[in-house]
């Protein structure tokens, strides 16, 4: 048990409480707060497994980005009516029926297969992110640009769908 | 270091079904956004995993990118959404938006 494992391990369990406390909280701002706790859990992991230009661009995106929105939408919310947000919980006995059935089924899944892995480990003389630069403008240069057309339109569509902006009314 | 990859997926497994009780037990639209990210990371952790089995490729990196920029795309919209029904309503629990328009 070396410390790679212990902080390995810290990290999965820091993510799967907190992910578990967005269930019991009822707050919305506390939720939020601990989703950024999870997220930033997942981005540790994600560079104990050679990722880590997805462990920057979680913690850029996500937790930069995503969350500080939703802390935005919830004030936002909060100011019309005057009043804190309290979320009711319902349906209780279907969700963790339906929550329990599912994770039964995929650990079920997850421990029968064995997933062939390559054993031997590939050392490569570049890192990870230059080879993902490069795959970026090469192989999966069509996806990139499909994706910058959709955060351009999720822009847009995002600023037009939110405007209190009313179009003026012709004089008839 | 390797770590084996079957206590990520169990991890994965767990924020999925958390992730889904978020969206059927909240009952406010931001809560239930959250739920959503919560499957979308759970969708993301098992791609990073898989993709350390193939150490020379980087096929799920890529594509655990690309499931960021659409996690992105959904959130902003869903959350305008979210206002602009919250603006109409006055409410944002999903139950009570039970009409089209009056």
């Amino acid at each position: 048990m070396n410390a790679h494992a212990i902080i390995f391990y810290f990290l999965e369990t820091l993510a799967a409480v907190s992910a578990i406390g967005i269930l019991f909280t009822r707050n919305v701002f506390y939720g939020a707060l601990l989703l950024i706790t999870c997220l930033l859990a997942i981005a540790g992991l994600f560079i104990f497994l050679n990722a880590e230009f997805i462990a920057v661009t979680q913690i850029l995106i996500y937790a930069g980005g995503v969350v500080v929105l939703i802390i935005f939408g919830v004030m936002l919310t909060a100011k019309i009516s005057g009043k804190p947000l309290v979320v009711k919980n319902q349906n209780w006995l279907p969700a963790v029926a339906a929550g329990l059935f599912f994770f039964g089924l995929l650990l079920k899944l997850f421990s029968e297969a064995t997933f062939a892995s390559n054993s031997h480990t590939v050392t490569s003389q570049y890192t990870f992110i230059n080879q993902i630069g490069i795959l970026l403008m090469t192989d999966y240069m069509f996806a990139f640009e499909v994706a910058g057309i959709l955060l351009l339109i999720a822009l847009i569509g995002a600023a037009v769908v939110a405007s209190t902006f009313q179009p003026s009314k012709k004089a008839s | 270091m390797m770590f084996p990859a079957e206590h990520l997926l169990y991890l994965s497994a767990l924020l999925f079904s958390v992730g889904m009780m978020v969206m059927i037990v909240k009952q406010n639209t931001i809560m239930m956004l959250l739920g959503i990210e919560l499957l979308l990371n759970a969708a993301n952790l098992n791609l990073v995993a898989f993709n350390q089995l193939h150490p020379g490729l980087l096929t799920g990196q890529m594509f655990a990118l690309f499931v960021i920029v659409v996690a992105v795309s959904e959130a902003a919209i869903g959350l305008a959404i979210v206002l602009r029904v919250y603006k109409y309503y006055q409410t944002s629990v999903p139950g009570e938006v039970n009409e089209l328009k009056d």
